[in-house]
Order: structure tokens, then C-alpha cells, then sequence
């Protein structure tokens, strides 16, 4: 860890092994400050929920993380090295995987090529080897077929594996997001309201869904979602914002009881 | 499996071809061939990968000059030619990309129909005459036998033809079945979900263009030798727009497409012309017109192109 970065303010809790430690970032749109000096840190292994109302800035980080945005001040580290010279593809290497709040699939394609493509970081061999089918292309092509055809299982998508994406409906491309992000092999995921559209028990299976792909590949998760009942259940910390600044930063309940959460949240619902 | 029948079908027809046709037919059915390679090209970088290109009839050109000065005027094999202007080719193509990646859509049509429209000019160039030949041409020697055996020039360029189209859809396909097939398709349906993916989409874009004028640059190197001539003319922007009519009629992001948009234009146009011959002087303008409502009565009938036509046929008869 650099020297001084005890000194500059870390939330209360934090733990030194952060996998990603965002610090200071800021982001405007023309006049609209959409982040503004934002920084917590999400440890190993941790659900991290990322809570505020519409227009908070959630979608925001996360296109600063993913590369999509250059934030106009601060940083973000991930495993320590800062990620403002790291290209946008390169971001999928690192293992940083995501979903999109508006769904981004390639619609002409079907679900298992979608779920390939996932893969594509995972595995070598360009234009050339694949032009000539060269043994070693041939053998990446079985392991991306392999990778997919266990998160299709995994993400119970095997009744539509080899249809096309754009024909299917909303909650199950959702899940089509979930097993493309999950073919990365991430060590961090962050999932953009992942249970906008699902009904009750939908959203009960993916809370559990996500612990346990938590626990199993002993990933990190930055969540996004309205529903707090499932933030709250199975986060390990929560950040709320409110008008791209952090309002509060800490275990569920003390986020959900802390004053300035409850009136943003109540300031929105009126 | 369907399929795999269809293309062996295909290529034992196409091979047979020289044993019943002869002459001026043969050499339709070489140009056929060449233009399926042209337009596979222009289908890998439009249809497969979502960059449009007006102007692929310059890159035609390249190959097409290219081989020829290399035949006339330093006396290289057209089997050296053609790979050595190809290579050109996409090298020129690889360095076109580089400015595409900023143009998106209509602004990179643009940039490729300006590309389109230089291209003669710049073919008649007069400080270049003692290479191009100026806006008189290059004559090119029609090749030898092929292999050696007792074939008449028809035939072996027919064959010739036949052989490097096969070669190079064989190459396409075995392009487009994997990982940089699913790349390139990612990229054009959505760009910014295939870059957080991990695919690195200037990288692919880029050689994409490459690829495709490799592409373009072979069916223009073959095409001079089957000609035996190449001159400014030939390589205008009607050229480039009949690439673009091909893959759309034929199909775009197919492969089986390429083959009916290549017979659509090459005979097409031809019949259209024909029509002259009835109507007299006077109908200068039929031609045109005739082609025109062909390509809209295409599109009526067959939105997706040919190959589209011919999917949706096979889905209702396995539905039946
Ligand atoms: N690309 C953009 N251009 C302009 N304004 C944007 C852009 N992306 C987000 N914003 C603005 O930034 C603010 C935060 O948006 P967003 O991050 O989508 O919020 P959330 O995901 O929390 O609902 C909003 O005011 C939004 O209008
Ligand atoms: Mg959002």
C-alpha cells in the first residue's frame, strides 16, 4: 500500500486489503456535478451495496470504473494500481466484470454466443490462428464453449442457450447479463440494479444467487439496487449518495438508520 | 448439416462448370466468382462488423492496378502479383481503419464515397502515366494454363478463380465461427458492452478494414487478369456502389449471400442493358430504370436479402 493513504481519510472500518478504493472522484456533465469527491473502499470478498435515489450517481461510478468515464478529479485503484491508464478492454482482463442497468447485449446473437463472448478475455489466439482453425484456436474455442455451457447451466439458461437473445424476455436476459459478466472470471462484479423487473420471490433467488456466487469464486460485489430489502439483507457495507456525494458509509443498519439516508430518501419518495 | 450439403453442391457445380461452358459464359462465371470474393470482403467489414464502406471499389482498384503494374512492368508471375498488391491492399485498408475509428456511421460512408470518388482521378494522374498508363490503361497478358495442363485461358482463370474464392471463404468461415467472429459481431451490436467484455475494438475494427481490402485488393488483382486490362473507368464509383447493392441484396452478415449478390450483379445489369436492344436508342435511360425497380422489388421481397429469403424458407418448411 502507498504511504499516506491512511492519512487521507478513510471511512471509518475500512480494511487496508481493499480490492478497489475509490478516492476523491469527481465527475460533471456540462453544469450537472453527477460525483462530487466521492471515496469508499470495498474490501475481498464483500457485497458493498451502492444505494441513492434516481439520479444519485450510482450508474455514474460505475462507468468511472469500468473506464466508460474519465473522472474530472480523483482516483480509483483497483488492487492498488490506479485505473486512469488502463483502456476500457483492458478492464475485463484485470477481472472487473459488469451488468448494465439498460441492458447492453449483442441482441443477433444467441445466448451462448453472448456468454462466449464473456469469455473473450479468458482466452488467446487471433486473427491468423483463427483464420487457419490452428490447433491452438481450436483449443481455445473449447475452453470458451466449456466456460459457457457451465454458466448457461449455472444461471439456468440451458432451455434458451441457442436462441437469439433479442427474442427473449426481460428477466431472462437479465440473467444472460449476469452469466456473460460472470464468464470474465471476475474478482470484482458490479451489478447495475440487477433485480429492476423481478417480482418478489425473483428478487428472494437472486439475493441468495448472489451470495453464493460470492462465496464460491470468493469475489467482491458493488451492487446498485432500489430494493432495499435485498441491499440491506445481504450487504457487508453499505454506501448510500445522495446528489453524487456520499452521504453515509457503513454496516446495513447503521446506513439505513442514519439521518441524512432517510431524508433523501424520503425527500425523493415525496 | 443442410447447409454443409448446399455449399458442397455449390462448389461441385461451380467446378463443373468449364466442362459445359466455354467462352464468354465462363468468363461471366469467373467474374462472378470475383465478385463474390469483393463482396465477401465489404461483408465481413459491413455486414459482420457494422463499418459501412462507399468506397471499396478503391481498394478493388489497388489490387487490380497494383498486379498489373507488377505483371507489365516488372515482369513478376500474376501468382506473385496478386498476393504482393493484396498485401497492399491491406495494409492500405489497416491505415484507412485508423480514421474510421472516429467516423461512425454516415461520416464513415462519407469519408469511403469521397474515397470512391478520387479513385479514378487519381488512376489518370498524369505524373504517374509511366506507371498507370494514364487514362489509357494497362494491358495485362492473360495467364498461362494452369498447373501446366492443356486448358484454354477461359478455363484457367475460370479454375484459378474458383480456387482462391474457395480458399478465401474457407478462411471467412473459419473466421467468423470463432472468438474474432464473435468479436466482430459483438462490436457492431453493441460497441460498448463488447469493449467492457475485454474486446479490444480499435484492434479488431482496424484489422477488420484490413482484411476486408485484402480481400477487395484479390478479387481486383483477378479481376485484371481475367480482363486482361485495367483503366481508370473501370474502378468509378459505380463500382463501389455495386459492391454495396451486392451484399445488400444478397444478404448482409451472410456468407451464402455473397454468392447471390455477386449473380445479381453481374447479370442483372447486363439483362437490364439488354433491354436496349428491343426498345431501341431512344430507351438510353431503361437500363437504369429497369435495375432500379429490380433492387426495390428485391428488397420488397426479400428485406433480409437473398440468403434471408432463403432462412426464413428453411424455418417454415422445418416448422411444417
Ligand atoms: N452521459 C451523461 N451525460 C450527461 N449527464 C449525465 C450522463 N450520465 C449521467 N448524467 C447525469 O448524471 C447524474 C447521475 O446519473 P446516474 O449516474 O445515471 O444516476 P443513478 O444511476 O444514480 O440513477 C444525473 O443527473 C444524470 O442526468
Ligand atoms: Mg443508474
Amino acid at each position: 500500500m502507498p504511504p499516506g493513504e491512511m492519512a487521507n481519510g478513510l471511512a471509518p472500518g475500512a480494511r487496508p486489503d481493499a480490492l478497489l478504493s475509490v478516492e476523491g472522484v469527481s465527475v460533471r456533465f456540462g453544469g450537472v456535478i453527477a460525483l462530487d469527491d466521492v471515496s469508499f473502499r470495498v474490501a475481498r470478498g464483500q457485497i458493498c451495496g451502492l444505494i441513492g435515489p434516481n439520479g444519485a450517481g450510482k450508474t455514474t461510478l460505475f462507468n468511472c470504473i469500468s473506464r466508460l468515464y474519465q473522472p474530472s478529479a480523483g482516483d480509483i485503484r483497483y488492487e492498488g494500481r490506479p485505473l486512469s491508464k488502463v483502456r476500457v478492454h483492458e478492464i475485463a482482463e484485470l477481472g472487473v466484470a459488469r451488468t448494465f442497468q439498460n441492458l447492453a447485449l449483442f441482441s443477433t446473437m444467441t445466448v451462448r454466443e453472448n456468454v462466449a463472448v464473456g469469455a473473450h478475455a479468458c482466452a488467446r489466439g487471433g486473427f491468423l490462428a483463427n483464420a487457419f482453425s490452428s490447433p491452438q484456436a481450436r483449443r481455445a474455442e473449447r475452453e470458451i464453449a466449456a466456460v459457457a455451457d457451465a454458466l448457461i447451466e449455472e444461471c439456468r439458461l440451458q432451455h434458451v442457450a441457442d436462441r437469439y437473445v433479442g427474442e427473449l424476455p426481460f428477466g431472462v436476459k437479465k440473467r444472460v447479463e449476469l452469466a456473460r459478466a460472470l464468464a470474465i472470471s471476475p474478482k470484482l462484479l458490479l451489478l447495475d440494479e440487477p433485480a429492476a423487473g423481478l417480482n418478489h420471490e425473483e428478487v428472494d433467488a437472486l439475493a441468495s444467487e448472489i451470495v453464493r456466487m460470492r462465496d464460491r469464486r470468493g469475489l467482491s460485489v458493488l451492487l446498485v439496487e432500489h430494493h432495499m430489502n435485498l441491499v440491506m439483507r445481504i450487504s457487508d457495507q453499505v454506501v448510500a449518495l445522495d446528489f453524487g456525494r456520499v452521504i453515509a458509509d457503513g454496516t446495513p443498519s447503521a446506513v439505513r438508520a442514519h439521518p441524512d439516508v432517510i431524508r433523501a430518501y424520503l425527500g425523493s419518495a415525496a | 448439416m443442410a447447409s454443409r450439403l448446399a455449399w458442397g453442391l455449390a462448389v461441385v457445380f461451380a467446378a463443373s462448370a468449364p466442362f459445359w461452358m466455354s467462352g464468354y459464359h465462363l468468363y461471366q462465371g469467373a467474374q462472378v466468382l470475383i465478385y463474390a470474393i469483393a463482396l465477401l470482403g465489404l461483408n465481413l467489414l459491413t455486414g459482420y462488423n457494422g463499418q459501412l464502406s462507399l468506397g471499396h471499389g478503391a481498394f478493388f482498384a489497388i489490387g487490380g492496378y497494383g498486379a498489373s503494374i507488377l505483371i507489365v512492368k516488372l515482369g513478376l508471375p500474376y501468382y506473385v502479383a496478386i498476393p504482393l498488391a493484396s498485401a497492399v491492399c491491406f495494409v492500405a485498408g489497416f491505415l484507412f481503419g485508423f480514421p474510421a475509428l472516429r467516423f461512425g456511421g454516415l461520416y464513415l460512408a462519407l469519408a469511403t464515397f469521397a474515397l470512391a470518388v478520387a479513385t479514378p482521378q487519381l488512376l489518370a494522374f498524369k505524373r504517374l502515366d509511366f506507371l498507370t498508363g494514364g487514362s489509357e490503361g494497362l494491358h495485362v497478358p492473360k495467364p498461362g494454363p494452369l498447373l501446366g495442363l492443356p486448358l484454354s485461358v477461359d478455363q484457367s482463370v475460370y479454375w484459378l478463380c474458383l480456387a482462391v474464392a474457395i480458399a478465401l471463404f474457407a478462411i471467412a468461415a473459419n473466421l467468423l465461427r470463432g472468438r474474432v467472429g464473435r468479436a466482430l459481431v459483438a462490436i457492431r451490436d453493441h460497441p460498448i458492452a463488447a469493449e467492457s467484455m475485454g474486446v479490444d475494438a480499435a484492434l479488431y475494427k482496424t484489422i477488420c478494414f484490413g482484411i476486408s481490402a485484402f480481400y477487395a485488393g484479390v478479387a481486383g488483382g483477378l479481376d485484371a487478369i481475367a480482363v486482361g486490362f485495367v483503366s481508370p473507368e473501370s474502378f468509378g464509383l459505380a463500382l463501389s456502389l455495386a459492391f454495396l447493392v451486392g451484399i445488400v441484396i444478397g444478404g448482409l452478415a451472410s456468407l451464402g449471400g455473397v454468392i447471390f449478390g455477386a449473380l445479381f450483379i453481374e447479370f442483372v445489369p447486363n439483362y437490364a442493358d439488354q433491354l436496349t436492344v428491343y426498345f431501341g436508342e431512344n430507351a438510353k435511360a431503361l437500363p437504369g430504370a429497369v435495375y432500379g425497380v429490380m433492387m426495390i422489388a428485391m428488397m420488397a421481397v426479400a428485406p433480409m436479402g437473398i440468403a434471408g429469403l432463403f432462412r426464413s424458407l428453411a424455418q417454415r418448411l422445418r416448422k411444417a
